[in-house]
């Protein structure tokens, strides 16, 4: 089987904040009852995740898993590990009404490095999200818009942000994040 | 004259020349001079013409407010109008040009207007054009456009780019003047996180004038305060940056200037600020008003606060000798700094009765003449100020004395920039004794929880006094704080001691008893030339409501929006009207300010980031094979890919007959793939659906119908069913989203206790049509796969692997043709598209568009939504009944498609058209009856919604809607085309090639 290929493929650009298409990258969507017991166990079983709080981030061995509404997580994992973790967590979810679906190809995940300050400025410029440390620390997921398109992002850590933007967008989200970014514009707010 | 002072001058640096040109000639400046005080500078006076009567037009204001210098700035790629240049800061190698003259600026043919003005009264527009029609546009519209308007609209991309900002903060201070800072500093001190804003290059405002703080003067106490306010972590301060305007919820947009007076094109030169904040003052100060006597437009006649701003801010002299004009003790400010700096000033007049007060009496230790109960009859000179007529303010402009000057300042009192505060409802409340109005406090705007979310402080809020400025923005700071939650102790707020000052006097005539000659030359709105005598008639013809009057005479209509006239045109409403001020009103506050540049707006949205462009994993490939593209929603798909040498035509001919003949393969991926799942996924789709999908067998598939609640078709598609519980509901390219979007409306507010998933899973595949009669030995070649008719059926799909690669092949068809449709992850959809192209090139793949997809369609007389539908067909319409399940109890649209209206059976219904000489059909023409309806227009039975020359037959194929069409087969309809020709078309089967279906069931 020939690899797999972002849509981006690998780019890199930025000035003030570097800004890096992260290549293909494992995601699963994942509907069901958030509160169920028997869906939480099944979760843990098969990511070592629990479910994380409403816009916050859990954090497993191999797996992230971020809310996305009251009834959807996103799962981060390999993209080698889809397939299994997909299988995994359909068996474990047998019994119960959920929805499991591999949507690693109809993403793109960007990465947003630098001082942080500047990290939250280049995304201030393109989402109405609250960027202040308070309400976007590291471990808070926001899905928000990047111009005229979805998108939500996250900090991996200080001045280290990730992007998920549908795939078909993926070259108008960093040319938005590129743009951003460039040198000289830096808008010293954060 | 005006000219440059030898010393002083607080905002320039002498150091550093400019060099600028103005009309073509080349003149210079200083570091930190505007356009207007350079222009002053270096004698220029005469900056514009007035709009409707091309009189002579000088700089009135240092500020915002400016309506006469407006200008062109730049050239080509960087040309702007209506730059103000008073807010324009110089620049080396600026250009900038006059506005609204021809042929110069000296001279000027459309002045002739202003001897024509007794017969240019206020809504002569309105009045004299009514009639004949057809002049209109051929006679008064060019003239008015030639002798009329302001800027030139730019001819050029712009050099420029820009960008918005989003952030959020605790208190917003607009204005960084005394009680701007002053509220930023107790706000801040409270612990709230604090944005100050303010629109010029300079924190402080009009400090100069102020009184002196905490023992200090107060340009020492800002300088200190911006200091303190620098180094707190919560506090951010920004200048070049103005408040635009205030929306719900806290919602600010501001304006920042990145390089405006510093062009760099490889930086952003505006910022669009869009701000959430808790709470809001506007500190955003006061404008001065005009008085109003004969000739008051005069170049050379300025505020008394513009002369002083020019005199200290810019060591520029708008004249040399100077009388003031006054109504307040403001301008007594005026006369001392003009004094000062050395410059004559002729004479104070003060339109009030003798009062004493430290400012007055500053006047007889400087030797300047003081003459109450004064005021000026007229000013008269050619082009610019050269003498004043003085008269009793109480009489009819008698001519006391005349007096020789070159520049007048005028102070009609001061109106508090009210705007931000009204742009959300904030009221406002009339101040007799300072005659302005002034925010109320008890009717401020409100959030979402009711409570005051704007204050204001300073002159804003009608405080004329260092003092109050000081104390009121303290106050307003501390309660914005705790309003969002802040109550850290703050400190005591700074205090000043302002010198007495004597009541102002209301002045709106000068003199109050001014005949029509006099009231007819006085301006009120100099960018409109809209004068005294303008809203007098206005009144006199009926127009009580101030927004009327407003928009009869286009007082305040121009793009200063009326920041100088409005008071003094109300006023003039509310004498004539015989009503208070308050009853009469101001107009409404709009948004932005002052006018901030489209681009600010479009911000980011421009070239190639103006729209999002939606690519497939093969897009890459098809813009490197002669792609014609076609916009299909925000994807952008080949229409056909043109060979070297060949047309459009030509390439969509090639692709058709070659995959009926050979094979084709189209790029499919941007078809809606939704997948729906649950244990009451069947019985959902069985209400999404006017067919049944819940008996579908797993590893079918079937072409389905939605509708919405009205009845009317909205979206096809191909459904699979995946497993028991799981259905692949496959979409129009550009209903994805939409149909997404009305799947979960449907189970979020209806049937919310249904246990449905729906996944919106379009880009995970890419999706590829490999289509024609050499399909099957093409995927063969390939391997990996069983398609033979016995293993993938019609209307099957099968997983496997195609060529090493994972895929789902869908055996559907949307041409006649033996069709696979494979979907498979979109990180190998290029990877697929090669390999099938090298597979298929034995065969004679080619490659085909959207327009030969369309043709191949239209052959067999499948329908396309947006072509056959328009919002206003049902199913039945186009023959879709098999498609609607009668054993259903009900499915979305099925009660209104029983409606007598849609089981009409005149109602217009599909059918084939082939036209007598084998031409094609105009796009939707209509097929014309005999006799006119009761409009008088010609009857039509029937119109085209697809019609294409088809390769196969050698000929024209259309479908339409025709009244009782499928009873009258083998009619023939007249299309009357626009040319004035008719074609003859018959009625015939929609399905026009392999009518048996033999072609894709083998």
């Amino acid at each position: 089987m020939s690899d797999p290929v972002s849509a981006l493929q690998g780019r890199s650009g930025g000035g003030f904040v570097r800004v890096q298409d992260a290549g293909p990258q494992g995601m699963i969507t994942l509907r069901g009852d958030l509160s169920g017991n028997g869906f939480q166990a099944a979760l843990k079983a098969a990511t070592g995740c629990v479910v994380p709080d409403a816009t916050k981030i859990a954090m497993g061995e191999d797996a992230k898993c971020l809310w996305m509404s009251p009834d959807e997580l996103l799962l981060l994992v390999a993209y080698a590990e889809v397939g299994a973790v997909v299988a995994n967590l359909e068996a474990e979810l047998k019994e119960q009404h959920a929805m499991v679906a591999d949507v690693s190809d109809a993403r793109s995940l960007i990465t947003l490095s630098g001082e942080d300050g500047e990290v939250r400025d280049v995304l201030a410029k393109l989402s109405p999200a609250d960027l202040r440390q308070s309400a976007c620390a590291v471990g808070t997921v926001r899905r928000t818009r990047f111009a005229q398109v979805p998108a939500a992002f996250w900090f991996e850590g200080a001045g280290e942000a990730s992007v998920v933007c549908f795939r078909s967008v993926s070259e108008y989200v960093f040319g938005l994040l590129d743009t951003g970014a460039a040198a000289g514009s830096e808008p010293g707010f954060h | 004259m005006s000219h440059r002072l030898p010393t002083g001058g607080r905002r320039i640096d002498r150091s550093k020349s400019l060099s600028f040109a103005f009309n073509g000639r080349s003149m210079r400046g200083f570091a930190g001079d505007t356009v207007a005080s350079a222009l002053l500078g270096r004698g220029q006076t005469l900056v514009g013409r007035s709009f409707k009567y091309h009189r002579p037009r000088g700089i009135v204001t240092a500020g915002p407010e400016e309506p006469n210098a407006l200008l062109n700035l730049g050239r080509d790629k960087t040309f702007e109008p209506n730059a103000r240049a008073t807010t324009t800061e110089l620049f080396d190698g600026l250009e900038a040009a006059s506005q609204n003259h021809w042929p110069s600026l000296e001279f000027d043919v459309g002045a002739i207007n202003a001897k024509l003005s007794r017969f240019l009264p206020a809504g002569f527009y309105y009045k004299t054009f009514l009639w004949p029609r057809s002049f209109w546009k051929h006679v008064y519209e060019p003239f008015i456009r030639q002798s009329a308007g302001l800027g030139k609209a730019p001819r050029h991309r712009d050099a420029d780019h820009y960008e918005h900002m989003n952030i959020r903060t605790d208190v917003l201070v607009v204005g960084g003047g005394i009680a701007g800072l002053s509220a930023a500093l107790s706000a801040a001190e409270s612990g709230a996180e604090v944005v100050l804003v303010e629109q010029t290059a300079h924190w402080g405002g009009r400090d100069r004038d102020a009184a002196e703080i905490d023992g200090k003067s107060a340009e020492a106490w800002v300088a200190e305060t911006v200091a303190t306010l620098s180094a707190m972590p919560n506090v951010k301060m920004r200048t070049r940056m103005m408040g635009a305007g205030v929306y719900d919820h806290g919602y600010v947009l501001a304006y920042e200037r990145l390089t405006d007076h510093n062009p760099d094109s490889s930086l952003p030169r505006h910022r669009l600020w869009k701000i959430r904040a808790g709470q809001i003052i506007t500190a955003t100060g006061a404008l001065e008003r005009p008085l109003s006597f004969a000739g008051n437009d005069l170049p050379g006649v300025m505020l008394a606060s513009a002369v002083r701003d020019y005199i200290t801010d810019y060591a520029v002299a708008p004249g040399g000798r100077i009388a003031v004009v006054t109504n307040n003790d403001d301008a007594y400010r005026t006369a001392i700094a003009a004094h000062d700096a050395g410059l004559e000033v002729r004479i104070v007049l003060d339109a009030r009765d003798a009062v004493e007060t430290p400012l007055i009496e500053a006047m007889a230790e400087r030797n300047i003449r003081v003459a109450f109960g004064r005021g000026i009859a007229k000013v008269t000179g050619k082009g610019k100020v050269e003498a004043i007529a003085i008269c009793d303010m109480a009489g009819d402009g008698s001519v006391l004395e005349e007096l020789r000057c070159d520049c007048v300042a005028m102070s009609g009192g001061w109106s508090p920039v009210v705007h931000l505060w009204s742009h959300l409802g904030g009221k406002l409340l009339w101040d007799e004794a300072a005659a302005m109005f002034r925010p109320d406090p008890d009717r401020a705007p409100t959030g979402a929880n009711g409570a005051a979310i704007v204050r204001t402080a300073g002159a804003a809020n009608g405080d004329l006094t260092t003092s109050a400025a000081l104390a009121v923005g303290h106050a307003a700071g501390q309660a914005a704080a705790a309003a969002t939650g802040h109550s850290g102790e703050v400190g005591s707020p700074a205090t000043a001691a302002d010198p007495e000052e004597a009541p102002m006097r209301a002045v709106w005539n000068m003199p109050a008893n001014a005949p029509y000659a006099l009231r007819s030359k006085t301006w009120l709105d100099y960018q409109n030339d809209v004068k005294v005598t303008d809203v007098e008639l206005a009144a006199r013809e009926g127009f009580e409501s101030v927004e009327h009057t407003k928009r009869y005479t286009t007082l305040g209509m121009a793009t200063d929006q009326g920041k100088l006239s409005n008071i003094n045109g109300l006023a003039i409403l509310s004498q004539e009207l015989g009503e208070p001020i308050p009853a009469v009103g101001t107009t409404t506050f709009r948004p932005p300010y002052t006018p901030i540049s489209m681009g600010a707006i479009a911000g980011e949205a421009r070239g190639e980031l103006f729209q999002p462009l939606r690519k497939t994993p093969m897009h890459d490939w098809h813009d490197d094979n002669g792609a014609y593209w076609e916009p299909v929603g925000h994807w952008r798909r080949p229409y056909c890919y043109q060979r070297t040498g060949e047309s459009v035509e030509e390439a969509v001919n090639r692709e058709i007959l070659n995959t009926r003949d050979n094979v084709g393969l189209l790029d499919a991926s941007t078809l809606g793939k939704l997948v729906v799942k649950g244990p009451d996924a069947g019985r959902f789709l069985d209400m999404m659906y006017t067919n049944m999908m819940s008996t579908l067998p797993v590893g079918r598939c079937r072409y389905g119908l939605m509708c919405n609640e009205h009845g009317y078709l909205s979206d096809d598609g191909v459904v699979a069913r995946l497993s028991d519980d799981t259905w692949l509901c496959h979409t129009t390219s550009g209903g994805a989203d939409r149909i997404h979007a009305h799947m979960e409306e449907w189970l979020q507010t209806e049937w919310w206790d249904w246990k449905v998933y729906v996944a919106n899973l379009t880009e995970q595949y890419a999706q590829i049509a490999v289509v024609g009669p050499k399909a099957r030995a093409v995927l063969e070649d390939l391997g990996g796969m069983d398609v033979s008719a016995e293993a993938l059926p019609f209307m099957n799909w099968a997983d496997g692997e195609l060529g090493g690669l994972p895929v789902r092949i869908f055996r559907i068809s949307f041409s006649g043709e033996l069709s696979y449709e494979i979907a498979v992850p979109a990180s190998h959809g290029r990877a697929l598209w090669d390999k099938l192209r090298a597979a298929g090139e034995r065969h004679g793949m080619m490659p085909y568009g959207t327009e030969a997809l369309h043709v191949l369609r239209a052959e067999k007389g499948f329908i396309m939504i947006g072509d056959e539908t328009d919002g206003t067909v049902i199913p039945q319409d186009l023959g879709l009944n098999w498609a609607i399940s009668k054993k259903k109890d009900d499915f979305i649209g099925k009660r209104a498609q029983d409606r007598d209206y849609m089981t009409d059976p005149y109602r217009w219904k599909l059918v084939g058209l082939e036209t007598e000489d084998g031409s094609v059909l105009p796009d939707g023409a209509y097929a014309a009856e005999d006799g006119v309806n009761e409009n008088g227009q010609r009857r039509m039975e029937g119109r085209v919604t697809s019609t294409y020359y088809s390769p196969t037959l050698k000929r024209g194929i259309a479908m339409g809607l025709v009244l009782r069409g499928p009873d009258r087969m083998g009619d023939v309809l007249e299309f009357p085309g626009v040319d004035g020709t008719v074609t003859r078309a018959k009625i015939v089967s929609p399905v026009f090639f392999d009518p048996e279906g033999e072609k894709q069931n083998v």
